[in-house]
């Protein structure tokens, strides 16, 4: 096992192997011990919880009201802290916010990643906390980005995980599940990112509220875990609560990347003749995808909003962050400067994939081309850090969400697009096509 | 139990950023002062014209977008008695009923700003006494019910030791 990893929980009387169903109802069977089906309510061993700095405090208020001042929580290595949003501390306030953080992870033995990490759902992913099959739950609602790696993962508020801690269990309704299958071969220039812009587009921001999706198909079958990643980050911005795909080679391989060895277990698989309601794809000839303001399921091809003057770019956030996207970037950066009056700006979403950018001069081409390059954390993406938007201006980003305000002021414009969308953008100063560019 | 005030109507999709904008998110350890903001950007009159135990009535998919609990705790601080919409996101519902703040699922048409509402929330009827009219909630979930009857989830385990269903 890797970093800190701990394995599953859960009760072992229960026989996998002759279960049917679809990937969420079956983790969740596993989890409680019984055979269960959509729209049963179960009560499920969490198998890892992570809390970052901005939602950290009140759950531990909420444990603290619960268990007492000296109450212990249920699995100190199964909870993992990580600073994030307000990195490094942005005000006093962050400040004593860490500060009560770190004590508390020290009194409990809990593992915390303090300012210096990245982005927790990053950290959460390639520190090997996440094993497929696991029900993962995480104070943020991105937390169902886990399920790129055939984890059931999701989004819960501070009060839910102040009983996690206390009990290390949570009740569930077991979602039905709407199943994405994606055909047909993605054109130059498009990425998973397009994609799940234009699934989101087509369902709409509530399109699988209370839904798990799973996401199937030549198209994710191919995809590098990074871009997998990308796709199940997203999900929630349908209104998903979890966003699994079945673990094959790709996650296999990619386990072991990061030091852990792990065999996917037999049932973990989507049975075909399980409940799904199910939305198809084939995304040959789909031209790169843009979610305008501000609305993140208002997307339309990159070639309605071609030539938006832009004020900002950001390449960044738990959705786009890891070195593929920032080698994505870099290709259409290399002996590029960015256009006048554009601020670009690039994060790392951890320590690790800045260390890799830095290795194969990633780094240098952003810095070249005019680029500002900051430590990983959230960014401008936390809407009140840094990297702030005046009113009118317009931002160009590829992390997840253009919602009024998000990235400053309520008067600033957002346009979610791929890093490659990014790049070409923050050459020409207004959005483009990167097909056009190179 | 009997709620009584005033609606205060909003559309479909009111995300948690417009609840709770991030730019006040210094103001998270100081919950009151962050509830002076609360919907701000879907109504910048919203947190000096409403009245403690008014009612929030929105469209669908209310609450969409982050797991911040900032976002139900600051409406629950500036004294939102209870919101009534057609549909919630599925964390902020959560959060809500976990934190003690009555959630309605109710067709909200009929309902104008301003309208006086009872709201019994034992019974899930939403009386429009401005209208004459009457609508009926969705029943909630009885896990859901048991939660808010104790005030909350901190409330309900610290009671029961435990959270089976």
């Amino acid at each position: 096992m890797g970093n800190g990893v701990t394995g599953m929980t859960g009760d072992k009387s229960l026989e996998m192997d002759g279960l049917k169903g679809t990937l969420a109802e079956k983790i969740l069977s596993r989890a409680c011990g019984k055979a269960v089906k959509a729209g049963d309510y179960v009560f499920a061993s969490i198998d890892a919880a992570m809390i970052h700095d901005i939602t950290g405090p009140l759950a531990i208020k909420a444990f603290k009201e619960i268990a007492g001042e000296d109450g212990k929580v249920w699995d100190a290595s199964r909870i993992v802290i990580a600073f994030d949003h307000q990195v490094p501390a942005d005000s006093v306030s962050a400040a004593e916010n860490h500060k009560m953080l770190r004590k508390f992870a020290e009194e409990q033995g809990i593992l915390n990643y303090d300012v210096h990490e990245g982005i927790a759902h990053q950290i959460m992913v390639e520190k090997g906390h996440v094993l497929p099959g696991m029900v993962v739950v995480g104070a943020d609602s991105h937390t169902c980005m886990y399920g790129a790696l055939g984890a059931f993962a999701t989004g819960i508020g501070s009060t839910d995980m102040g009983s996690v801690f206390a009990l290390g269990k949570l009740w569930f309704k077991v979602p039905e599940t709407v199943k994405f299958v994606i055909s047909g071969k993605l054109g130059k220039h498009v990425y998973g990112k397009d994609v799940i812009l234009k699934l989101i587009g087509i369902v709409g921001a509530d399109g699988a509220n209370y839904k798990a999706c799973e996401f199937a198909g030549e198209v994710v079958e191919k995809m590098s875990m990074s871009e997998r990643l990308t796709m199940s980050n997203m999900v929630i911005e349908m209104g998903g609560k979890a966003g699994i795909i079945q673990p094959d080679k790709v996650t296999e391989d990619y386990l072991r990347s990061i030091g852990v060895d792990f065999q996917i277990p037999e049932w973990l698989r989507s049975d075909e003749d399980a409940k799904y309601r199910t939305v198809e794809l084939d995304v040959t000839g789909m031209e790169p995808q843009v979610a305008k303001p501000h609305r993140v399921d208002n997307v339309v091809g990159v070639g309605e909003v071609e030539g938006v003057r832009v004020d900002q770019v950001f390449i960044g956030s738990c959705t786009n962050g890891r070195y593929e996207d920032l080698k994505v970037a870099a290709e259409f950066l290399k002996g590029e400067k960015i256009a006048k009056n554009v601020r670009l700006i690039v994060i790392p979403a951890t320590r690790t994939q800045y260390m890799q950018a830095l290795k194969d001069g990633l780094i240098d081409v952003f810095v070249e081309a005019g680029a500002i390059v900051e430590f990983p954390s959230c960014g401008p993406c936390m809407g009140g850090s840094f990297g702030l938007i005046a009113s009118g201006e317009v931002s160009v980003s590829t992390s997840n969400r253009n919602f009024v305000g998000r990235q400053g002021s309520p008067e600033g414009r957002i346009y979610l697009v791929s890093p490659a969308t990014a790049a070409a953008t923050a050459i020409y100063g207004e959005i483009t096509d990167p097909r056009k560019v190179k | 139990m009997k709620l009584t005030g005033k609606a205060w109507k909003f559309g479909d999709d009111i995300s948690t950023d417009h609840i709770t904008p991030g730019r006040y998110y210094h103001l998270r350890s100081k919950m009151e002062e962050l509830a002076k903001h609360v919907m701000e950007d879907a109504d910048p009159e919203f947190p000096k014209k409403m009245k403690p135990g008014d009612f929030i009535v929105a469209g669908k998919n209310f609450g969409m977008g982050s797991s911040r609990e900032h976002a139900p705790l600051a409406l629950k601080i500036a004294g939102v008695s209870a919101i009534i919409a057609k549909s919630f996101a599925r964390i902020f519902y959560r959060n809500a009923i976990n934190i003690g703040l009555p959630v309605l699922i109710a067709d909200t048409d009929a309902i104008e700003e301003g309208d006086e509402l009872e709201v019994d929330l034992s019974t899930g009827v939403i009386k429009n006494l401005t209208k004459g009219s009457e609508i009926k909630a969705k029943p909630m979930p009885k896990v859901m019910i048991r939660i808010l009857q104790e005030g909350g989830l901190v409330n309900f385990v610290k009671k029961h030791g435990d959270l089976a269903v």
